[in-house]
């Protein structure tokens, strides 16, 4: 599936919900269930300090693909998390590093994403990129 | 009287009806606004104030010879007149135009930190805001001053014992917060300044939470220094007061140089204007001074007793609905307290409340406040922050309970 494959995917999957708290409940289960980093690199040089939420971002690349691990201590930034790993995650570096990430905003969560919210997922996403972009100049 | 009799003494109804941002719809529900503590609405008296300013009077003022400059500086004037009659301030002069509470502190950490030396000390508390610890802190660094913290105990009271201790002939200025943003702690304020006067310290005492929940007597009080902020007062923002005795902004140095501060420039030797203008450098927020006016005459109308007394029925009667829920612990339990309810909820991240409340049509706030140590003090990251005015209501409290009992099942 290639990553826009995948954010419309996403867009579906929301496109049943017209209330707000549904939709909420859903990456609230998405927070819940996914498998997060590993405990072992929850460590400060991969934390990334908002106002509100920490999140916390291992990455990796193998066989050129992308990894990323992530977690954050508050439940729906976690859910939010799953969905932006779920989109990224084995695509080549040079793919992420210029990817819109259109399914965000189009599912109506860009607040989550807006520099000023301050609970360190707009600094995520940037980190993400950023990673893909080393692992193409390497 | 219960809550329904003060409501009908009060009439609720008929203030909310001044507010035209509190009727209005969010994620097709109705807004409930409780983040007074951030900021407030406007009545629509302030509204039209600023409207009409920049539609017929926008003006520069103190300098025009023209028509529409005097119309704007005696509006200007006139707002400062009536700042200083409600605060019971003795002279216009001592009530300055300031961006802010941050703003006022800074101008006097700064200009009244000149007259400090090496060595000498600093008294605040361990709930200030950031605005109250951070222009200390770059005084201290400054002038190698010592930054002094009255401790809290759990309630989230001052320790008075401690501030005994702490005073000293050393200590030159004491910065308190009257009322506590993050916790809703009146201090005992009256007893702060007579104890930091009696070993000849300066009192700085930070009104932001203060003038909108009660009426502030800065005579009474006997404070050196009153400062607060014009967008929580039901009026603007970028405009604040910061009140000063005479002899003490007479003494101090000025702040910002530039227009109207100034009584004759030359490169040789410049000599300022007298106050208040001395601190007011640059073409001020005149809209923003014109409209807080207009805020500080809507209070004029209000029964403070009555707002009062309606405020900590709503307080009690939002704690008590709290205290039912499994899990939730208050973070501030003075014994006076203002209408800040802060609280946290066993396991839960005060950022997801937050943001399943606001979807459910609830302003609150999360995070810390801009009062880390608080935090760090009571070991929690944050707290959810429902801050009331005179304007919320009961009912607005029953879908506020109910939308924070479907976000706690929700994340449980």
């Amino acid at each position: 599936m290639t990553l826009e494959e995948k954010q419309n995917e996403i867009i579906d999957e929301f496109a049943v919900f017209d209330d707000w708290m549904d939709k909420y409940e859903y990456i609230i289960e998405l927070g819940k269930e996914l498998p997060m980093i590993d405990p072992s690199k929850k460590t400060d040089d991969r934390l990334i300090e908002g106002c509100q939420s920490r999140v916390w971002l291992a990455t990796d690349v193998k066989d050129g693909k992308m990894q990323f691990t992530a977690d954050s201590d508050a439940i729906i930034t976690k859910g939010i998390i799953g969905l932006l790993i779920r989109v990224l995650n084995n695509e080549d570096p040079k793919t992420i590093a210029t990817a819109d990430l259109h399914f965000i905003g189009d599912i109506g969560l860009q607040e989550h994403l807006s520099p000023t919210r301050a609970n360190g997922l707009a600094s995520m996403v940037q980190k993400m990129k950023l990673s893909a972009l080393k692992a193409v100049t390497v | 009287m219960n809550v329904q009799e003060t409501m009908a003494a009060f009439d609720v109804e008929q203030i909310r009806s001044q507010f035209p941002a509190l009727n209005q719809t969010v994620y097709g529900r109705q807004l409930v606004y409780f983040d007074n503590g951030a900021t407030s609405q406007k009545p629509q008296i302030v509204i039209d104030a600023i409207d009409h300013y920049y539609s017929k009077d926008n003006s520069n003022i103190h300098r025009g010879v023209h028509y529409l400059s005097q119309l704007a500086t005696q509006q200007y004037e006139d707002a400062r007149g009536r700042i200083q009659k409600y605060i019971n301030a003795p002279l216009s002069e001592e009530v300055l135009f300031t961006t802010g509470t941050t703003g006022g502190i800074n101008l006097v950490a700064f200009s009244f930190g000149e007259t400090l030396n090496e060595g000498d000390e600093i008294i605040i508390s361990a709930m200030e805001h950031h605005s109250n610890i951070v222009p200390w802190q770059l005084l201290c660094e400054r002038k190698k001053c010592v930054l002094k913290v009255i401790p809290i105990n759990q309630k989230g009271e001052l320790l008075l014992d401690a501030f005994d201790e702490l005073l000293s002939p050393r200590t030159k200025m004491v910065a308190i917060t009257h009322i506590s943003n993050a916790l809703g702690t009146i201090n005992p304020i009256e007893e702060i300044i007579e104890k930091a006067h009696a070993v000849g310290a300066k009192v700085l005492i930070d009104g932001a939470q203060s003038v909108q929940h009660t009426t502030v007597d800065v005579q009474a009080l006997n404070c050196d220094f009153y400062v607060f902020s014009g967008h929580k007062v039901f009026g603007p923002t970028g405009v604040g007061i910061l009140y000063g005795k005479k002899e003490l902004l007479d003494a101090m140095p000025p702040y910002q140089g530039g227009g109207d501060m100034i009584a004759k420039v030359t490169f040789e030797k410049t000599t300022y204007n007298e106050l208040p203008h001395k601190f007011e450098a640059g073409t001020p927020n005149i809209s923003g001074g014109i409209g807080l006016g207009k805020a500080i005459e809507f209070l004029e109308q209000l029964d403070m007793k009555a707002v009062q007394q309606y405020e900590t029925e709503l307080l009690n009667y939002a704690q008590a609905e709290l205290l039912k829920i499994a899990g939730l612990q208050l973070i501030g339990t003075a014994a006076h307290k203002t209408s800040v309810v802060s609280f946290i909820v066993d396991g839960l991240h005060p950022f997801d409340v937050g943001t399943l409340l606001d979807k459910q049509g609830i302003a609150v706030r999360t995070g810390h406040h801009c009062t880390q140590p608080v935090m760090d003090f009571f070991k929690i990251p944050g707290t959810i922050r429902a801050s009331f005015a005179f304007y919320n209501t009961k009912e607005e409290i029953d879908l506020f309970i109910k939308a924070l009992k479907r976000s706690i099942e929700m994340l449980r």
